[in-house]
């Protein structure tokens, strides 16, 4: 069998084929970060809004592969109603997940466990991580703000 | 030319599985060419044009050789031939010391949608700087320049031509040779990027007599980190320098310096002394090996999986008819980097993505695609290989879902 039946999961094809939270918006509440990786072609934007301490929505869209796209729907999907600082630790974990560090497997990544598979491809990690390290920054950008 | 044969020249085809196609981005190295530098880094490991003891004499003299040996291949003289890091390098002084010096406010620079990003971006650079016009040759249907197109874009204030002399994405060559002299009747002179052609044809800049030329060591079995620049001598005799340090200079004194003639005036600091000796190593197994009989050889692979593809549904090529061994394409509504990782997973070596070339995949109107590029240590096994690989990844993503 081919490995890649690992990494091509029918919740990640899901996500790929029916995105959620897709489509930007005008909104200036919403803090708004894009990544770019120019050798493939990936290119994300991830917008968010922030409220309370509480993640009240999360927007995306773009062009890449469907790993880089569908994830950018999962995480959408998994942040939105979150805790800040609980959505920090969400994405940490997963970025560790991802690049094959250790990594807390009783946090609920929900959607997002189906992309454990991609640490076997280290071409792709790129790809599994653009959408979640623009909204690592925007977390940044939140926490700096309100420091 | 025997493929099978001379896979057992490339250590990397030894012992694991690897059908590379991807030489349009870096060819394989050969062993003589290892062995050649590694000559140099154990028996004469020091520096050129210095040093009066035995084995700095041996190293200036195998680097002296090593640039006559690459002059020769060009059919250009020693001192036409200067060192430099790459074509990309070799690109950048053309535009850099040529372009801003000789380029004034309303002149236009001819280039194409063909072109490297090395090819483009220092003459966009030249263009914003100067402000002369940026004019890009129309490309026909398939995407190739033409004589015809060329002729409509050339005016009286054209005063430098940039074009690749074959595409790196589309592999299609320029008509160069019917394009150079229009371009001199006008006045300008024409810079040609050669990384693609240097590899599998005998380049001969007095026949073709372009103004500057520029190809790259990696890409025709030499070692990375080095490249060639051509200039017509009168050319590099009026320009100047880009870098200044030592080596490149004659006299220094507080206020003013005078620069060595050329090639050495364009090359400051400790050369790349075992990339040009390894370089002169693989121009000597290219042209024993013969460069026509290489591109053959190549279009004769290229020809038999272009076939092949064309009979699979869901499957789209971009260059059928192109003259060399390099195939664009892409599986229909797959992204190139996830079926990259099905050829990854069994060992096929190619490149998904823009290529360096963004303005070529911009008007091929694809996010980006697949490029799968056959050299002379290929074999019609590979295509074969390279082909059911095609079928099953086309097969794979369809029942996953795509």
């Amino acid at each position: 069998m081919h490995q890649l039946e690992n990494l091509y999961r029918q919740i990640i094809m899901d996500h790929y084929k029916n995105p959620r939270h897709k489509g930007l918006t005008d909104d200036k509440n919403y803090f708004t970060h894009h990544i770019k990786n120019p050798s493939c072609g990936d290119d994300i934007t991830i917008q968010t809004r922030i409220e309370n301490q509480t993640i009240k929505d999360v927007r995306h869209d773009g062009s890449g592969c469907s790993i880089c796209c569908s994830s950018a729907s999962v995480l959408a999907s998994l942040m939105i109603g979150k805790d800040i600082d609980h959505a920090e630790k969400l994405t940490l974990n997963y970025l560790s997940m991802i690049m094959n560090r250790p990594f807390d497997e009783d946090l609920d990544l929900d959607d997002a466990m189906a992309y454990q598979g991609v640490k076997q491809f280290p071409a792709r990690i790129k790809c599994a991580t653009i959408a979640w390290k623009a909204f690592e920054n925007t977390i940044k950008e939140w926490s700096e703000s309100h420091e | 030319m025997d493929a099978h044969k001379l896979k057992l020249d490339f250590p990397i085809l030894q012992n694991q599985p690897l059908i590379y196609l991807d030489t349009a981005a870096s060819s394989l190295t050969p062993q003589c060419v290892i062995d050649t530098m590694n000559e140099y880094y154990t028996e004469y490991p020091v520096n050129v044009h210095r040093g009066v003891y035995q084995i700095s004499y041996k190293a200036t003299e195998k680097y002296t050789q090593a640039r006559q040996t690459i002059a020769d291949f060009i059919n250009a003289t020693f001192e036409e031939t200067v060192f430099t890091r790459g074509a990309s390098s070799a690109l950048n002084l053309i535009a850099t010391s040529y372009g801003l010096s000789h380029v004034q406010k309303d002149d236009e620079i001819i280039v194409s949608e063909l072109e490297h990003h090395s090819h483009i971006l220092p003459w966009q650079q030249v263009a914003k700087k100067t402000g002369a016009k940026l004019i890009y040759v129309p490309l026909n249907k398939e995407g190739r320049i033409t004589v015809e197109n060329f002729k409509r874009v050339l005016t009286d204030r054209t005063k430098v031509v940039a074009l690749t002399y074959i595409s790196n994405v589309m592999g299609y060559e320029t008509p160069l040779q019917e394009i150079i002299p229009l371009a001199h009747q006008k006045g300008a002179i024409v810079s040609v990027d050669a990384a693609q052609a240097a590899p599998h044809k005998t380049i001969d800049v007095k026949k073709l007599n372009c103004d500057f030329l520029a190809f790259s060591g990696h890409k025709m079995f030499g070692p990375t980190g080095i490249g060639v620049l051509y200039g017509k001598q009168k050319l590099l005799d009026s320009i100047e320098p880009i870098e200044y340090g030592g080596d490149m200079n004659d006299n220094v004194e507080l206020f003013d310096a005078v620069w060595k003639d050329t090639p050495y005036k364009f090359e400051t600091g400790t050369p790349p002394i075992a990339e040009a000796i390894g370089l002169a190593e693989a121009v000597r197994y290219l042209q024993k090996l013969k460069p026509e009989a290489i591109l053959a050889h190549e279009q004769k692979l290229k020809e038999l999986a272009v076939k092949a593809l064309l009979k699979l549904d869901g499957v789209t090529v971009y260059n059928p008819t192109s003259e060399t061994g390099i195939i664009n394409f892409n599986l229909d509504d797959v992204h190139p980097h996830d079926a990259v990782s099905f050829f990854d997973e069994d060992h096929i070596a190619m490149r998904a993505g823009h290529h360096c070339a963004q303005l070529i995949i911009k008007w091929l109107k694809v996010p980006a695609t697949l490029r799968a590029s056959f050299y002379a240590y290929n074999t019609e096994e590979d295509v074969k290989t390279f082909t059911d690989a095609v079928k099953k990844a086309r097969d794979f993503f369809t029942s996953v879902g795509f």
